[in-house]
């Protein structure tokens, strides 16, 4: 097998332990700590927060409009119509500015 | 919180009940599997501009299931880098998701040992996002549930590569079509799903200051493990005593 193959081989494994290792390691508790609980409670929004927070500090003034308009679409509608309105906005501004 | 309780109820007892849960998870997955399919076939595109074949970006897709990870290995690949070192950039791309393993067990620790070797496999930021949303409404999440917000996203993500592997240079200016904003979008759309929950705009706060000064000092990807940590810690700092105790 090429060595591409291995690497995505070795990938994939990786990618599952990372998967699995948080609640296997969890789940040798009896009972969850309440602070444990409200770190837990706080993963969504601390982890997905990481995936823009960057990406906005590093972005175009286009960017930057198209986020902060779905930012406030998302108040109002679902998170489909939110990132088809995000989309459209960057790509109009893309094209034409 | 009495995750225990409803876990129990949670099984589906008869198969239509199991059929519509599964369809109700399977509209969740749509919009997601939409939101996606840029990114799949642009990671086809990539994959074999970058010398894969379209079985190995297939295999890629269908083996790691995990997109931003998946490009890096792509990227890094064209770049002559050992092997080791490309296998550790997905491993350490994909750190994040020891977070979400962790929390969404107590959502889905009901689930049978293969179930839940199967739905840890699943588990990409949108799934656990979704998990985390479904329990937060008190309806059981049951594997069927699970199962179908997994399906329409995963078929299709295997199913893009091959397309995008095909047809290569499909995308041919990626930044014109805005496609390094589109994932910050979508996932600003997952955080702002979350907007409800305790201490919200402490932890965004944290996790974006920290997540960015880690960024442009330490750099990517830790600048994700770690503003996360800083996020979480904020949580634990600002959390009532008394908040935390009525949880458990």
């Amino acid at each position: 097998m090429s060595s591409i193959t291995w690497i995505i081989i070795a990938g994939a494994v990786l990618t599952f332990l990372t998967r699995i290792g948080g609640h296997l390691v969890l789940s040798r508790f009896e009972r969850i700590h309440p602070r444990v609980e409200v770190a837990l409670n706080a993963v969504p929004a601390a982890v997905l927060t990481t995936l823009v927070a960057p990406a906005a500090a590093e972005a175009d003034w286009r960017g930057l409009i198209a986020l902060a308009f779905a930012g406030l679409v998302a108040l109002r509608f679902n998170a489909l119509t939110m990132f088809l309105a995000g989309g459209a906005v960057i790509i109009l501004l893309r094209q034409f500015s | 919180m009495d995750e225990q309780i409803y876990q129990r109820q949670s099984v589906p007892s008869d198969p239509g009940r199991a059929r519509t849960q599964f369809w109700e998870g399977f509209a969740k997955g749509l919009p997601i599997m939409i939101a996606s399919a840029p990114f799949g076939l642009l990671f086809g595109a990539l994959a074999v501009d970058n010398g894969f074949t379209v079985f190995q970006a297939v295999l890629m897709s269908a083996a790691i299931f995990g997109g931003a990870s998946q490009m890096v290995g792509i990227e890094l690949f064209g770049h002559n880098v050992p092997a080791w070192l490309i296998v550790f950039s997905i491993f350490a791309v994909n750190f994040r998701h020891v977070l979400y393993s962790a929390a969404v067990g107590r959502r889905i620790g009901h689930f049978k040992p293969l179930q839940s070797a199967l739905s840890y496999f699943l588990l990409t930021d949108p799934q656990y996002a979704e998990t985390e949303k479904r329990a937060e409404s008190r309806k059981p999440v049951t594997f069927i549930w699970y199962l179908g917000v997994a399906t329409p996203i995963y078929v299709m993500w295997v199913t893009e590569a091959w397309i995008g592997g095909l047809f290569g240079n499909l995308i041919s200016d990626p930044h014109a079509l805005g496609i390094d904003m589109l994932l910050p979008i979508y996932f600003l759309g997952l955080v702002m799903g979350f907007r409800k929950r305790d201490n919200w705009a402490a932890i965004v706060t944290a996790s974006a200051l920290v997540s960015i000064i880690a960024y442009k000092t330490i750099g990517s990807p830790w600048h994700v493990s770690i503003g996360a940590l800083a996020g979480i810690l904020m949580a634990v700092v600002v959390a009532k005593p008394e908040q935390a105790k009525e949880r458990n």
